[in-house]
């Protein structure tokens, strides 16, 4: 019986992070599922699913000395996952305007009262630090088909000065 | 007529480069027969290339027209093709019959023209866009041994594209 583990590292970012913690997890016999890293800010911050046959505290012993030696906060839970179970995004949307509070909250409060479940998430602050500008990127699944998601996405641009776009994704398979 | 078995990655042969055609003669047209049952017995497919079902020449069919309301030339068999232009660029989703269970973005030029012989050996010219364009340059790289799998764009690599070709776009002249 395979058990799956999702283990969140948390730190702050510097060269070999990956390799060490990837190592770690190899030499304890862990399998590696899919993975998302992100440097946020100069901190590193991963979520790994990791295939293991042990209990949690012997994961958690496994990472121990690399995140001792780097610095990182090692999380880890039990999951019921499985490989195999990728969700096919049928829209991407992108934002962006000028920075200000409470625009993620708006942005993705008004498109999933239209339908919208978001699969992946990113966003940035760019431009000055006087004048920052916000970004935002998703993918996601149109629940309710992707002219729902363009009114509002029309309404946010007119009434809160942002730009938005919406792509659907036209999957081609060959 | 007969479903072919296709190749699935990381079989190396879909890494080969396949063979021009010689001459299109009844065997040829037998089994492009078999190529295009083939691609239409896969769930969606709208191309398949020769070497997907490990035959190394240089064919790819391309039928698009299931997709509604977009421009396209309907069922197209293209044997040797060549694209002579591009231009444009858009990111787009595929998959493909030869990768399981994975799908990505990949950047492709937004319209082409291509020579390539049709099935009586005859010479052709076609100028196409968007989907259609899309599918017979992810078919033609499998002439090539290319996957999309080459030609992933990240999210972040879309998202650049999109913000930063916008002025561009706006004010290019029609070609
Ligand atoms: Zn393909």
């Amino acid at each position: 019986m395979k058990k799956w583990y999702m283990v969140t590292l948390v730190g702050r970012d510097q060269p070999g992070i990956v390799a060490g913690v990837a190592q770690a997890l190899y030499a304890g016999r862990c399998n590696l599922g899919e993975a998302s890293m992100a440097r946020l800010g100069g901190n590193f911050a991963t979520m790994l699913m990791v295939e293991f046959d042990g209990e949690i505290p012997a994961l958690e012993a496994m990472l121990e000395e690399v995140s001792g030696r780097m610095g990182l906060r090692c999380h880890v839970d039990a999951i019921e996952a499985g490989l195999h179970c990728h969700i096919e995004p049928d829209v991407r949307i992108s934002v962006y305007g000028a920075d200000r509070a409470g625009i993620v909250a708006e942005v993705t409060g008004a498109l999933a009262e239209a339908g919208l479940n978001i699969l992946n998430l990113e966003t940035d602050i760019g431009g000055t630090e006087e004048n920052p500008i916000y970004i935002m990127h998703l993918d996601g699944v149109a629940g309710r088909g992707a002219a729902a998601l363009r009114s509002v996405l029309e309404t946010l641009s007119r009434e809160k000065n942002v730009e938005a776009r919406l792509v659907e994704n036209d999957l081609l398979m060959g | 007529m007969a479903v072919l078995e296709i190749l699935v990655y990381p079989d190396p042969r879909l890494k080969q480069i396949s063979e021009p055609v010689e001459t299109v003669d009844q065997a040829l047209l037998d089994f492009i027969a078999d190529l295009e049952e083939t691609m239409r017995a896969g769930p969606g497919g709208v191309g398949i290339a020769a070497p997907q079902v490990g035959c190394f020449k240089r064919i790819v069919i391309v039928d698009v027209s299931c997709k509604p309301k977009i421009p396209h030339h309907g069922r197209l068999v293209l044997i040797n093709p060549v694209i002579a232009t591009s231009n444009g660029s858009v990111v787009g989703r595929e998959g493909c019959l030869s990768v399981p269970d994975y799908t990505g973005n990949v950047a492709r030029a937004e319209r082409i023209t291509l020579n390539a012989w049709d099935e009586t050996g005859a010479e052709r010219v076609y100028s196409m866009e968007g989907f259609e364009a899309r599918a017979v340059q992810h078919e033609m790289d499998h002439l090539e041994g290319l996957l999309f799998l080459d030609r992933l764009v990240s999210r972040r690599d879309i998202f650049r594209r999109k913000v930063y070709q916008k002025p561009r776009a706006s004010v290019s002249k029609p070609s």
